[in-house]
């Protein structure tokens, strides 16, 4: 019963979050570019999918995934800070950063604006861009940065000096990049952090800025979305930039076995 | 492909669609294996505790593969469509106005009712209080987040116009991105340390999973009808500046207010 009422509950969120959406692009629709919507009926139905879908998802998140991640994530830090009277090195924090990573890598792939941009992508390049690959080279960023995001709170040292230093290697990248996956992997940045990954990595990030003495959680739990946008866009550059230097080597062998 | 359910389907067309779905099925659960893998081995291996409640967790996933697989089928019959449909009919009515008007009305709009923003900003009150910035009271604070919640939203708006403009006249995006993280690290200089950590997370808490695939099939229908413009280098773009001026604007807010 209790589960019932918490679909209703989180439908009518959904619900809310989708009407404003809905008055701007009927708003438009109707008295500026004054003509029907092709399809209509499909494209209504679309959003009924996406309503209910949604739902669906973010009910099922709440039940399962969300409490767990959090309880783990209190878990782990209090393992990892531990009772000893010793002063712990940042060695000491070993699972926390495995955690990070492998969390961040499996929400980032479930992400569904991932999914979205992906498969636009794939559509859009004809199918050079693969979109489980870009998924992937997402979410191995996602994990890198978060990772190095926990680094961060344990040591604590100051965001801004990693923000630069991400910034002037994704600057570097980008003058060196293919460009036509430059505008990609910016927005493969926005979009990492969304409606799953952002619950769990908040939960791990105030939870460690908690457990270790010294850290504020107002001033050093924050941060970690900043991480876990910034490296996606790293990575995607990257895995394009191996991916060109591979297929330079790679057309010539296909020449030669075409020829008999 | 499954097409929306009408009135006259056959049996044998139900059959074919429930056959379509479950194959969606199956993908949206491989997209979901990843996360059983790292829970199960973390809390088996490393903490060695059984699973509280089970059953409920095993409720909760398949209902997050279901709600997955709805929502990837309904981005393919309805959001793409629509999005790249108006991108068409904006460039066949040639208003440059009326164009830059619905992208800074849809920034707004989706950006300002959005959850996460909410959180975001009634937290920042909190800080602020603490802070000093401004009285240390309900009516302060609630203030406070809803002027928060309003920079985003046109910050959002301004992005969207901005990167529309951008489409139009093929402006390479990263001009635009890392002319945005120069500013961002200036400014960082100078704002309020409590601010900085806000104004950062604030950029990743704007897209919402709703408004995403719109703006991607606004910018690549855009991309596609205007002549001279390629979909892939000049059709993305519009969710990475709606990431990056957020973070500008809240950071000017911390400074002046």
């Amino acid at each position: 019963m209790t589960i019932l009422i918490e679909i209703f509950a989180v439908a009518l969120a959904t619900l809310r979050d989708v009407l404003p959406i809905a008055a701007v692009l009927i708003g438009f629709q109707f008295l500026v570019l004054r003509r029907p919507i092709p399809n209509l009926r499909r494209v209504v139905a679309g959003f009924a999918y996406v309503l209910v879908g949604l739902t669906l998802f973010l009910v099922g998140l709440q039940e399962g995934l969300f409490p767990l991640g959090e309880t783990m994530a209190e878990q782990l830090t209090a393992m990892a800070a531990g009772s000893g009277g010793r002063t712990r090195s940042w060695l000491d924090y070993g699972w926390i950063y495995a955690f990070a990573a492998a969390i961040s890598f499996a929400t980032a792939v479930a992400e569904p604006a991932l999914i979205a941009v992906s498969l636009k992508a794939q559509d859009v390049s004809g199918g050079a861009v693969s979109a489980r690959g870009l998924r992937i080279a997402v979410a191995v960023g996602a994990a890198v940065g978060v990772a190095l995001g926990t680094l961060r709170i344990v040591t604590g040292t100051p965001l801004l000096y990693w923000i630069i230093a991400g910034y002037i290697v994704i600057v570097l990248q980008t003058v060196r990049c293919r460009k036509d996956i430059v505008p990609l992997a910016f927005d493969s940045g926005g979009v990492t952090t969304s409606t799953v990954t952002v619950p769990v990595v908040t939960a791990l990030g105030l939870g460690l800025a908690s457990a270790i003495p010294g850290r504020s959680p107002l001033l050093d739990g924050f941060g970690l979305i900043a991480f876990a946008c910034s490296f996606p866009i790293m990575s995607v550059m990257g895995y394009a930039m191996v991916a060109e230097w591979m297929g330079r080597a790679g057309p010539r062998d296909a020449k030669e076995e075409e020829e008999p | 492909m499954v097409a929306p359910p009408d009135s006259n389907a056959t049996p044998r067309d139900i059959l074919a669609r429930v056959r379509a779905l479950l194959r969606i099925c199956t993908g949206s659960f491989r997209d979901l294996v990843p996360i059983i893998v790292v829970v199960a081995f973390f809390q088996i291996v490393v903490l060695q505790q059984p699973f509280p409640d089970l059953e409920r967790i095993i409720v909760g996933f398949v209902f997050v593969v279901v709600g997955l697989s709805l929502f990837v089928q309904g981005l393919q019959i309805g959001l793409f469509p629509l999005g790249e449909s108006m991108a068409h009919a904006f460039a066949r009515k040639g208003s440059l106005i009326a164009l830059l008007a619905f992208a800074f009305c849809l920034g707004f709009a989706t950006t300002v009712a959005e959850p996460a923003l909410i959180a975001v900003a009634a937290k920042a009150g909190e800080v602020a209080g603490a802070a000093g910035f401004i009285g240390d009271t309900d009516p302060a604070r609630s203030t406070y987040a809803l002027q928060l919640r309003l920079t985003v939203a046109v910050s959002v708006g301004v992005a969207l116009v901005l990167g529309v403009f951008r489409i139009l006249k093929g402006w390479p995006v990263h001009y635009l991105i890392i002319g945005g993280y120069l500013i961002v690290i200036v400014m960082t200089g100078f704002a309020p340390p409590e601010i900085v950590g806000i104004a950062y997370d604030s950029g990743g808490v704007t897209t919402s999973t709703i408004t995403v695939p719109l703006v991607a099939a606004l910018g690549v229908g855009l991309a596609t009808v205007i002549r001279g413009r390629t979909p892939l280098l000049d059709g993305f773009g519009l969710i990475a500046l709606a990431s990056l001026t957020p973070i500008i604007f809240v950071l000017a807010f911390g400074m002046v207010i």
